[in-house]
């Protein structure tokens, strides 16, 4: 009959039209703004920089080694360096950025500057709804616009920010342990130290004048 | 599957004359590849796609290469006459760095599949003979339709002019557009936009065009 | 002295020639595009018409032209991974998987079997959603009004929630590594496939049954832009265009890359060459790669590396030489043409287009078509200008 394969499908529309008003998979709209799909956990837009505790600027991991800016694909990333030094979360003082600009108009959410950091200091956000009437300078994300807390990162991402603390909580004790250890051979060493001027006396050669110290110093 | 020096062997039987030598690749592809001198390069083409056993009738890829010239500079030990300390002429050997031009080219490359047999890829280069004014080479579209396109992306970002081409104009870039884009020593034209983040020789134009408003407002 | 003194012949532009034909009828030239809501993006055609026939057809691109090759000269190996998404941005994850093969390829790296199953689901679902797409946009330039584009659409959806769950992005995936795979994949993503797949059988049945015997498009696309098989070969055509010619070759079976030789499937051949071969080549593809997907979620191994030890994200400097990996991505072959000359940036970095070199014959099959035709073999075509032009 001419026409039947037309027929056929106009079959198939009707059952997608009735089929629509019962089953989930058949009407697939989402009113966006008013209703949002939840995002997934894994997906990236901007970069944001990471914070322990509660002070953005004492507790970033970045430690301005421009890393990140020189594998950039489009060249986003602009760091200047500090000139002065802060501790980081083990202690130790760190050079930290005094710049971080970031412009995420040029930014393609490529997520190469988080692979090659090796400081776990920058990471991907999920937020999207970032639109601005200011067409030069809105888009220029500077360090306090891009430092996050990592309650946040938590919240965001919760598996890989578990990861990511696991190591760092992982690297920390493997410092404190050596810390400790090196503590304890200094200790040692100066015990032995002050043991040796006891016996001094005693060698043949001549006396050397060796300051009173006292063990375990 | 063929290997490159098999090809040669090929080539060299059917068209003694022909002009071709093999190119060793370094590196762990091993795809070497066979250099056409330009006056015999049609004949070669016409032997490798029409030949029973080789029957390389799909042309997958056609692409420039652009090696500018390099200024190679040496150490030579040259005998040259000076004055002695004592007034008369000694002979010394002194070491001097002779620097000579060697000249670029540009060069196509061609990758041959065989559609018929299942083997490939065989690469064919041919080079020009400098890079300023003696840039034609025989086009090879007329051997496969494939090229068409490709040699005219060549030609447009490249410089070099195909004879024998059916229709050679640019193809990417607007038809009025002067210089070669793909050169190694093009020079962007210097259109400078608002950068907030510039690097590398952004930075200096950024720099520049900084210090000219500068100048102007000043 | 600048070569283009010597070239003056070549530097103006030469549109098609209005002639004027024994009977004294002018041709009436049509510039269709750039702006044109059928051309796949901004692509122009100048055509001549003879009433309502073409005469003369010139293709002119190059609207897109963002001079990829030259900015990876620029910049090191792995930067332009992102930017290889952005080529064929239907089909981002062949793309990257294409210049990852080249990359191998140039440096001599080793892939890790689970990688290379991963490689093979994902390159499988980009080829269903890029087939079902295709089929989607080609009946939409024939006036469905989107209906089969919408349904499609509901499929891509799907799949593409799964690239995003495992690299982070829906399009622009940027997941390939030299040598492997980025990240690992997620708990619970193998099981979503599987699920996913499940229904993809039904969605293609559901495609033919709306499409394949419709009579408006079998009489619009029968006969319709015929392409011989000795021009295709020539015209170095490759993909489903090529082989709804029926020319036997598919960059799986010929070059045996990856894991392929694993999976058994057949290669769907045309008899006639137009438009109808083409769109029915897709839907069988479609089928071929589901049933790919299924030995492949089967036989995947649980657990191994993700990529080659000897490769690390920074600091890659392959050995100098060249080197041309290509595979099959769902438009035709892709090839990505590598030279090094030791250094962390590539000397010439080159993307054959297989969109581009389709075009080759563009002219030739719409000669004597009549110029609403046009729109539907320029859409069997099946190009993106993201890749034609780079």
């Amino acid at each position: 009959m001419l026409g039947e394969g037309m027929l056929k499908g106009l079959a198939e529309t009707a059952k997608n039209f009735a089929g629509s008003f019962v089953s989930k998979e058949r009407m697939t709209t989402v009113e966006y703004p008013e209703e949002r799909i939840a995002p997934i956990e894994n997906t990236r837009d901007f970069p944001i920089l990471i914070y322990d505790g509660n002070d953005p600027l004492a507790g970033l991991r970045c430690v301005a080694c421009q890393i990140c800016e020189k594998e950039c694909p489009p060249k986003c990333i602009y760091i200047v360096k500090s000139t002065d030094k802060k501790p980081d979360f083990v202690g130790k003082p760190q050079i930290y950025p005094a710049r971080f600009d970031i412009d995420i108009s040029v930014c393609m959410s490529c997520q190469i500057c988080v692979e090659v950091c090796p400081f776990e200091a920058i990471k991907m956000d999920t937020e999207f709804e970032l639109s601005t009437t200011d067409r030069f300078g809105g888009l220029l994300y500077d360090r306090n616009q891009l430092s996050k807390s990592n309650e946040y990162y938590n919240r965001i991402h919760p598996t890989e920010a578990a990861e990511v603390d696991a190591r760092l909580a992982e690297e920390k004790a493997k410092a404190e342990a050596k810390a400790k250890a090196a503590a304890e051979a200094a200790a040692a060493k100066a015990a032995a130290a002050a043991a040796a001027p006891k016996e001094a006396p005693a060698a043949p050669a001549a006396p050397k004048p060796v300051p009173a110290k006292e063990p375990g110093a | 599957m063929k290997t490159a020096a098999e090809v040669l062997q090929a080539i060299k039987a059917a068209l003694p004359q022909a002009g071709v030598e093999l190119v060793n690749n370094p590196g762990p592809s091993a795809q070497h590849s066979l250099r056409l001198a330009p006056a015999d390069a049609l004949a070669v083409a016409v032997f490798l796609r029409d030949d029973a056993e080789l029957a390389l009738d799909y042309c997958s890829n056609a692409t420039g290469v652009d090696w500018p010239d390099k200024e190679i500079s040496e150490k030579v030990k040259v005998t040259k006459v000076v004055d002695g300390p004592d007034g008369t002429k000694e002979e010394k050997v002194v070491e001097e760095t002779v620097k000579h031009l060697e000249p670029g080219y540009l060069e196509a490359v061609y990758h041959l599949f065989s559609m018929k047999h299942k083997h490939g890829p065989v690469i064919l280069r041919m080079r020009t003979v400098n890079r300023a004014d003696q840039v034609q080479l025989p086009s090879l579209t007329p051997v496969w339709r494939s090229a068409e396109f490709q040699e005219r992306e060549i030609f447009d970002l490249f410089g070099i002019v195909f004879t024998g081409h059916p229709d050679l104009r640019r193809i990417l870039m607007w038809d009025e557009f002067e210089d070669h884009p793909m050169r190694r020593d093009y020079v962007d034209p210097d259109d400078y936009e608002y950068e907030p983040t510039p690097h590398d020789e952004v930075l200096k134009r950024a720099q520049e065009h900084e210090k000219a408003q500068a100048g102007v407002t000043a | 002295m600048s070569p283009n003194s010597i070239l003056g012949e070549f530097k103006t532009y030469r549109p098609p020639v209005m002639d004027v034909s024994e009977e004294g009828d002018e041709l009436l030239e049509v510039a269709m595009g750039p702006h044109h809501p059928s051309t796949h993006g901004v692509f122009r055609m100048d055509v001549a018409l003879d009433g309502e026939r073409v005469v003369k057809l010139k293709p002119v691109f190059g609207y897109l032209h963002r001079n990829h090759e030259k900015i990876a000269e620029k910049a090191s190996y792995l930067a332009s991974m992102p930017y290889t998404d952005r080529l064929d941005y239907f089909c981002s994850l062949t793309n990257n998987w294409a210049y990852a093969i080249a990359v191998e390829k140039l440096a001599g790296f080793e892939v890790p079997e689970r990688a290379e199953y991963i490689r093979v689901i994902t390159a499988e679902l980009t080829r269903v959603q890029n087939h079902a797409s295709a089929i989607g946009f080609l009946l939409q330039e024939m006036g469905a009004s989107g209906t089969p584009l919408m349904y499609a659409f509901r499929e891509r959806e799907k799949i593409l929630d799964l690239f995003e769950e495992l690299t982070g992005s829906r399009m622009m995936c940027n997941y390939m590594r030299f040598g492997g795979c980025r990240v690992e994949l997620p708990a619970g993503w193998l099981a979503k496939v599987s699920t996913i797949v499940d229904g993809l059988p039904r969605f293609i049945d559901e495609t033919e049954a709306l499409l394949t015997s419709n009579e408006i498009l079998m009489a619009r696309s029968q006969g319709v832009g015929v392409l011989k098989p000795d021009l295709a070969v020539n015209a170095g055509i490759t993909g489903p265009m090529l082989r709804a010619t029926g020319v036997n070759y598919d960059i799986r079976k010929v070059d045996h890359y990856g894991i392929y030789d694993r999976f058994s499937f057949r290669v769907p051949l045309g008899d006639h060459g137009d438009i109808y071969d083409r769109y029915m080549i897709r839907v069988l593809e479609m089928r071929e790669s589901v049933g790919i997907l299924k030995q492949a979620l089967r036989d995947i191994p649980a657990s191994g590396p993700i990529i080659d030890p000897k490769s690390k994200p920074r600091g890659f400097r392959p050995k100098p030489g060249e080197a041309y990996g290509r595979i099959e991505a769902p438009k035709g072959e892709l090839g990505f043409y590598l030279i090094s000359d030791g250094t962390g940036n590539p000397y010439r970095y080159r993307v054959r287009p297989p969109s581009l070199i389709n075009l080759t014959v563009l002219e030739d099959m719409c000669l004597g078509q009549n110029v609403a035709d046009v729109v539907l073999i320029f859409g069997s075509v099946d190009i993106v200008l993201g890749e034609v032009d780079r």
